[in-house]
């Protein structure tokens, strides 16, 4: 027991490996916001004034609006007169046009992250869009898919390169009047990805972006927005880090998933924002809005994620399936350790017929830490022969953690069927005992139970990611079992 | 923004808190004096909730406007209305072999009553005369689970409650026959309110058999809004079955609390048929280790029904058991609520909780909303829910096709089969059987059940 428990202190002890801060000039703007904020920042993005008014518009109705308090998480009221909302490393001249062109620091940074840019060119798989604050560093890979008409850039590219596909679709899926993190998102976001994939296109590579915040007191806000046309499929990959900091940071993206008849989307996260100190002093607020649209006929919308970093993750990756036959997925794995909080789960809305969908969620609370599932599976009035699945399954490690499920349903249609299991449990005494008695150490006996318990969602997930999420699991969970 | 809501709640409460005023002059029907400061707790929490709106996370699916449209008439004196002893019989339960109360709008009709050779020191009777009689039972236990309650219905029963049940069991006592309690409404009056009262308190090793039906005599706009409180002692034994028959045009809040000590039982089978709204509120305290805790409920609606189920489990100590089972059947544009919680604190260890929920939708307009809910603090703890919703399993059908049944019958064997699951939990014998009757006839009185073609 006392030898279980040190390996329980050392895992809970072990520190973040990426918090450390990079040193490059800034850019960035003064804290607070109003409306020369938006308008300053859509200046320094050289944005179509579209995009202009639809900032103010969304920021206009952001201020009805109050903080919502529903989620099952608890933390001071945020000032959102004090954050930073543009920040930039300062470029030298006209900017980078290469990746040879970028600083040399910043390339650094990603390397360290183990994103190595440069090598990733030669490597051949996949191709990253990096995000460094509040923009974009750069983007690898762009000329080799653009042989295939893929459109695969940051959004403020987006916006200078081809305008009129980025007023078509976004805030379709997610509007600025969305809630209250979206409609904050719409005024001030900065930066995030663009992809485009036409029609019959299958993407040859993984698509990723790595999110990087650096600076202190800026608030990251970015939104991605991915289309894909008829037929065409995608697999896009998504990462974040932070440094360390004492003072929480708010960072509230949009993620915006369009998919035409027959196409399918893929989208992977493994979010690993700094999750704060033993206290729980500092970390990262991750309060996202990510909504994918089965609008085509046989389109498909797969969300996979692995939450381990974070003080606070509260978001939802939802599917609204209107196409006939459309398909909806969600696997999530959510660790909390420490003094973490976590409010997650999905939303999957079935309107057209013949509409499935599929929920696994897999929550896991060590420490002090707090998670809880929260969805909802709805089934509208014409949604005949729809069909849902649903599992949610939460691990308690240690007697000061909690683990919540708070599944909505509703049904308005008799032809439809719902099935929603949750259990909870903890890692049993006697599986220990099996492996020990075999020569497995404890910890090793809890990270082959609990990568076990989460098998289901990591092979969702693409195959260099499943080793990343496999090892991070490893991490955040050393010295948990008591 | 808070202001205008805070006026609107003023506004709207203020009728209530008008009578109550009125109430507080008249004195004598508030009861006996110890029991006003009570009263008065209860108004003043109603005044600070209001009614609650669907923008209440409890009250999400739930609309109770037509309730608060309707005048606020209290029942504040017995019926002049005088039912026969004959009457009776037209009532579910008449023919029970059980000792029985008979209230009518909320007090209690002694001529109707049937209490026979009651073991030694049990009491059954009114609330109201216990509560002058200000003995310790009642003076421990009455409002003694409802502290920050945030249900507003129970606050305005506290405020204006005039009459309701008793029972009492020493420690040991075993009563071998049920007791039936029934409340019948004359519905007189458009708004007219009753807010019957229970207290029930069953001693260490005591054995508590318990019916309780509502009914009404007018099929007009009335609520019934009753609160049950319920104490069970270490090992004693409680089953609990409540049968919700109301006409269709009336409104239904029933709340029940009930806390319960070491090694003790308690089960619990509220069957809800008719009303416009109703909604069935529980709420367990399993503050014992080695309990068992079964909360086993039914809803069948048609029309325009909307029933509504609301519970929490609270394990407030380890090595608690609970079971919950609730299904529901709708037709028509019938509305069905769910929402189950189990609330297991830290320190809960070994505690084994279980969650069912299933629901048939027999037609295109009928609505579920299932909110099936885990709440875990502990980490030693087996706990699963579990809901489902849709029709009956095209295999099942199938099964029955094959053998020589058409669909209609097939159908109606399988619903009839998924209400039985519920009502065979039922461990009183009679009471059992009566229901099951009961139930087969509502469920034959649905309109897609009913329909023989295909």
């Amino acid at each position: 027991m006392s030898k279980a428990s040190e390996t329980i202190d050392s895992f809970v002890n072990r520190e973040y490996s990426y918090g450390f801060v990079t040193d490059v000039e800034q850019d960035s703007a003064p804290p607070g916001l109003n409306e020369d904020i938006i308008r300053f920042i859509s200046k320094k993005k050289e944005e179509p004034d579209f995009m202009v008014d639809w900032r103010l518009r969304a920021y206009r109705y952001w201020r009805t609006l109050e903080v919502p308090t529903w989620a099952k998480v608890y933390f001071p009221p945020i000032d959102f007169q004090s954050i930073v909302y543009y920040s930039a490393p300062k470029q030298r001249g006209e900017g980078p046009q290469s990746l040879d062109d970028v600083d040399p620091k910043l390339l650094e940074t990603y390397e360290k992250l183990g994103i190595p840019l440069k090598e990733q060119e030669r490597l051949a798989g996949v191709a990253v869009d990096a995000v460094f604050d509040s923009v974009s560093v750069g983007t690898t890979f762009q000329d080799k898919l653009a042989e295939q008409g893929i459109i695969f850039c940051s959004i403020s590219e987006a916006l200078q390169n081809h305008p009129e596909l980025v007023e078509k679709y976004i805030g379709t899926v997610v509007p600025y009047t969305d809630n209250f993190f979206a409609s904050l998102n719409s005024a001030v976001f900065t930066d995030g990805s663009f992809c485009y994939i036409p029609k019959g296109v299958k993407c040859p590579m993984e698509l990723s972006t790595y999110f990087r915040i650096n600076a202190a007191n800026t608030g990251q806000f970015e939104r991605t927005l991915i289309v894909a046309e008829e037929g065409s499929s995608v697999s896009y990959l998504e990462g974040c880090t932070a440094p360390q900091r004492d003072e929480n940071q708010l960072h509230a993206a949009v993620v915006e998933l369009l998919a035409l008849d027959d196409a399918q989307i893929k989208y992977s996260t493994v979010q690993n924002w700094y999750p704060g100190d033993e206290e729980g002093k500092g970390g990262i607020y991750n309060f996202v809005t990510k909504r994918g649209l089965c609008k085509g006929r046989n389109s498909k919308i797969s969300w996979t994620q692995v939450e381990t970093g974070s003080a606070i993750t509260w978001k939802y990756p939802s599917c609204v399936l209107v196409g006939d036959n459309s398909v909806g997925e969600f696997y999530s794995v959510a660790l909390t350790n420490k003094y973490q909080q976590a409010d997650t789960g999905t939303k999957m809305t079935h309107i057209g017929k013949n509409t499935r969908s599929t929920v696994v969620s897999k929550g896991i609370s060590a420490g002090h830490g707090q998670n809880s599932y929260r969805g909802l599976v709805k089934f509208n009035k014409n949604a005949d022969n729809a069909r849902n699945f649903s599992q949610c399954d939460s691990l308690l490690i240690g007697d000061q953690s909690g683990a919540h499920t708070f599944p909505y349903i509703e049904g308005r249609n008799p032809t439809t069927s719902v099935e929603h299991e949750a259990t909870t449990s903890k890692i049993g005494e006697d599986q220990i005992f099996y492996c020990n008695q075999r020569g497995i150490s404890t910890q090793d006996a809890v990270n082959m139970i609990v990568n076990g318990y989460c098998k289901e969602v990591f092979q969702q997930l693409p195959m260099e990611f499943a080793v990343e999420a496999q090892k991070l699991l490893g991490v955040s969970l050393e010295g948990s079992v008591g | 923004m808070s202001e205008i809501t805070q006026e609107q709640v003023t506004q709207q409460s203020d009728p209530y808190l008008s009578r109550f005023e009125a109430l507080e002059k008249e004195g004598e029907r508030g009861g006996p004096s110890w029991v006003f400061p009570i009263r008065k707790a209860g108004i003043s929490r109603f005044a600070e909730l209001g009614f609650p709106t669907i923008k209440h996370e409890d009250w999400r699916f739930t609309n109770i406007r037509p309730i608060t449209e309707l005048p606020f008439l209290p029942v504040l004196e017995p019926s002049r209305e005088t039912i026969s002893e004959a009457a009776l019989n037209r009532f579910a339960f008449a023919g029970l072999e059980a000792h029985r109360l008979v209230f009518v709008d909320g007090f209690l009709a002694p001529d109707l009553c049937q209490i026979e050779s009651l073991p030694e020191g049990a009491i059954v009777g009114s609330l109201a005369e216990q509560l002058k009689k200000e003995s310790k039972e009642v003076k421990d236990h009455f409002a003694g689970q409802i502290n920050g309650e945030e249900n507003a219905f129970t606050a305005l029963n506290t405020a204006f409650f005039q009459d309701g049940a008793f029972i009492y069991l020493p420690k040991g006592t075993v009563m071998e026959k049920p007791i039936h309690l029934l409340f019948i409404s004359t519905g007189s009056e458009r708004g007219m309110t009753t807010h019957p009262r229970n207290l029930i308190i069953a001693e260490p090793h005591s054995e508590l058999k318990l019916v309780e039906s509502y009914a009404g005599l007018n099929d007009i706009p009335y609520l019934t809004n009753a609160v049950t409180e319920s104490v069970i002692a270490d090992e004693a034994h409680v089953e609990h079955c409540k049968l919700q028959n109301e006409p269709g045009e009336a409104f239904h809040m029933a709340s029940l609390y009930s806390h319960q000590g070491r090694s003790s039982r308690f089960h619990f089978h509220p069957i809800a048929m008719g009303a416009h709204i109703s909604r069935n509120t529980i709420r367990t305290t399993l503050d014992g280790e080695g309990l068992e805790c079964v909360l086993n409920g039914l809803y069948l609606t048609y029309g325009k029904q909307l029933a509504d189920n609301y519970m929490t489990v609270d394990h407030a100590k380890p090595h608690g058991e609970s079971h919950e089972y609730f299904n529901g059947v709708m037709d028509e544009k019938s509305h069905g609520v769910f929402h189950g919680r189990i609330l297991v604190r830290p320190h809960s260890q070994k505690t084994d909780a279980k969650q069912t929920n299933k629901n048939i939708l027999l037609s295109g307009n009928a609505v579920v909303n299932a909110k099936p809910q885990l709440e875990i603090y502990a980490d030693d703890v087996k706990c699963t829910h579990g809901a489902t919703c849709g029709q009956l399993s095209d295999d099942a059908i199938f099964y029955l096709r094959a053998r020589g049944l058409n669909y209609p019958t097939a159908r109606r064997m399988l619903t009839h089969a998924f209400a039985g699951e519920i009502v065979e939990r039922i461990r009183m014998d009679t009471v059992r059987e009566e229901l099951d009757r009961l139930v087969w006839d509502r469920l034959e009185q649905m309109p897609r059940l009913a329909q023989t073609a295909e």
